[in-house]
């Protein structure tokens, strides 16, 4: 058989006319395994991805509207979150691992961190009120100085999800190798004497491995996210594709990320909701998916690709990660992470994921509806993200010491 | 005779010191470690069927209370919201028994209140808080 390149429209016009085949990336693997890249390429046009879990850097944009007298608002809490608006006048970000005010945070470690900002968006989402309480200090044209109100989003002029970072291609597995006591971290709860190895990534129904070198995603491509269409504005914050890669182009650890942008109006409490890790803080467990033409027999092998062909490091977080020291303490398969347990230095170690496979794959399956009904159209990425060659890579802060060295 | 099922919270302390020997024997008791865990604050926890004379349970009870442990009945009820759940699995590693267990195929966590001990250590740890204890 020879290759046959299919191109966006080609695709695009098999959905018209109902001819396209679109499956999993999940079912992918097992299409690629029995019929090779070439004739999986053939077969098929479309492979859809999904993942589900906390990404902390995500918020969300709102404009609240003007009230009577007009006002810019200096301080504005949502729920008594804080919410930043250093913007215009009735602009505000809301950021979803802010904390509400008066939490106790760690000082009773583990702290709970009941509600935060990804609550509020959550809640918004949801279409629940929200108290807004705000002041500022007046000015000629913007006399008020205090407001206290109930928003609701149907009232909103605007409500979109703003993300520095998500979907995180590959992560690291957490484990304590040091502590003499359990940790409590971003990554869950890790057991003390490598009690257990935390993971957070849906492996090969994740969107970023399964077009390792991000050839279909770019600025401007669109997305699923909470249950709403979307899209990519830029590369997201970290993203560097520079690191080590297997010989299917799989990066073995973090590497690509996306910055995404959705309409809050549009979307679905059930991929939006808000979380909070113990001793950690509050975070947003989001759903992110795409769908991803087939448009060569290279696309079809690493949509094809398996959870025992994509591993992640194994770090210490009890010592080497808090203070970036040591190397990873292995790379163990996702077909690993998910048979239950890992070996470690001679242990068996008990795995617990934070993302949701199954609500991973809901959201695969959803994308598949989507694209079949002609509800998702497929367009090339207006600009690529950066790529190893063109990305300056990811660099540690540069720290100066103010006392030592004046500012330039 | 009477059968009562117990939860025991040791602090640090008290973990290398035989309260529950001495109690049994005091009180003529005959008792059956159902489960034994050392907890995330790194407190001993104990799931004991005690069996004997009610008055006696009572007043082992009331002693070993005495001596600084903590002890609920295991008569809880520990609920999760079906509809808050993720299956996102963080709570497979904390739960000292199979109450919480992910399933390998269809990675759904399912909850099995029967093998529930009450402890309530997943409650803090679920990230949506869809656990929830009731006394
Ligand atoms: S931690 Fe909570 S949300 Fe996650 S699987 Fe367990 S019960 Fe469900
Ligand atoms: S309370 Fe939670 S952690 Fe404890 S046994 Fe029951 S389900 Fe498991």
């Amino acid at each position: 058989m020879i290759e046959v390149p299919k191109t966006y429209e080609e695709i695009n016009e098999k959905i018209r006319s109902g001819e396209v085949v679109v499956v999993t990336a999940e079912e992918m693997v097992e299409i690629v395994a029995e019929l090779g890249p070439n004739g999986a390429s053939q077969k098929v046009d479309v492979v859809t991805t999904g993942t589900f879990g906390p990404m902390c850097s995500s918020g969300a944009v709102i404009n609240v509207g003007h009230s009577t007298p007009r006002m810019k608002i200096t301080h504005a809490w949502l729920n008594d979150v804080p919410s930043e608006c250093g913007l215009a006048a009735v602009d505000l970000y809301i950021g979803a691992t802010e904390v509400a005010e008066g939490d106790p945070l760690n000082r009773s470690h583990p702290g709970r961190f009941n509600y935060g900002g990804a609550h509020v968006i959550e809640d918004l989402v949801a279409g629940k009120d929200v108290r807004l309480r705000a002041t500022a200090y007046g000015t000629d044209c913007y006399p008020r100085r205090e407001l206290e109100t109930w928003l609701n989003i149907r009232d909103l002029n605007e409500a979109y999800m703003l993300n520095p970072r998500n979907a995180y291609q590959n992560y690291n597995v957490a484990v304590n190798k040091f502590a003499e006591r359990d940790i409590y971290t971003y990554m869950g709860v890790v057991k003390k004497g490598l009690g257990s190895a935390n993971y957070c990534s849906a492996g090969q129904l994740s969107p970023l491995l399964n077009d390792p070198y991000h050839r279909t995603v770019g600025i401007g491509s669109r997305i699923f996210i909470g249950g709403a269409q979307g899209f990519v504005y830029w590369q997201g914050t970290q993203h560097d594709p520079t690191g080590a890669r297997n010989e299917l182009g799989v990066p073995k650890g973090g590497s690509a990320t996306l910055g995404t942008v959705g309409d809050l109006k549009q979307m679905d409490p059930r991929y939006v909701v808000g979380v909070s890790m113990l001793g950690y803080g509050v975070s947003l467990a989001l759903g992110i998916g795409t769908a991803i033409p087939i448009l060569d027999e290279e696309l079809a092998a690493q949509t094809g690709v398996s959870d025992a062909q994509i591993t992640a490091p194994v770090i210490d977080y009890s010592h080497n990660y808090g203070l970036n020291e040591g190397e990873p303490l292995g790379h163990v398969s996702y077909a690993e992470l998910k048979s239950g347990s890992i070996e470690l230095e001679g242990k068996t170690v008990p795995t617990t994921p934070l993302s949701s496979y199954v609500r991973a794959r809901e959201i695969a399956e959803k994308l598949k509806g989507w694209v079949k009904a002609g509800q998702f159209p497929l367009v090339p990425p207006v600009q690529a993200l950066p790529t190893p060659e063109s990305s300056p890579g990811f660099k540690p802060l540069n720290y100066r010491p103010v006392a030592e060295e004046g500012g330039e | 005779m009477s059968e009562s099922r117990i939860v025991l919270h040791f602090p640090k302390t008290l973990l290398d010191r035989p309260v529950i020997s001495k109690a049994v024997q005091h009180y003529n008791l005959s008792f059956n470690i159902l489960r034994a865990d050392i907890t995330q604050e790194q407190e001993g926890l104990m799931v004991l069927g005690l069996e004997g004379e009610q008055d006696d349970i009572d007043a082992a009870v009331e002693w070993m209370r005495e001596q600084g442990v903590r002890v609920q009945p295991l008569e809880k009820d520990v609920v999760r919201d079906d509809e808050r759940c993720t299956h996102c699995g963080a709570c497979v590693v904390i739960c000292p028994t199979d109450a919480l267990a992910m399933d390998l195929q269809t990675r759904e966590v399912a909850f099995d209140a029967a093998q529930c001990v009450a402890c309530g250590l997943c409650v803090p740890v679920c990230p949506p808080r869809a656990m929830s204890i009731h006394f």
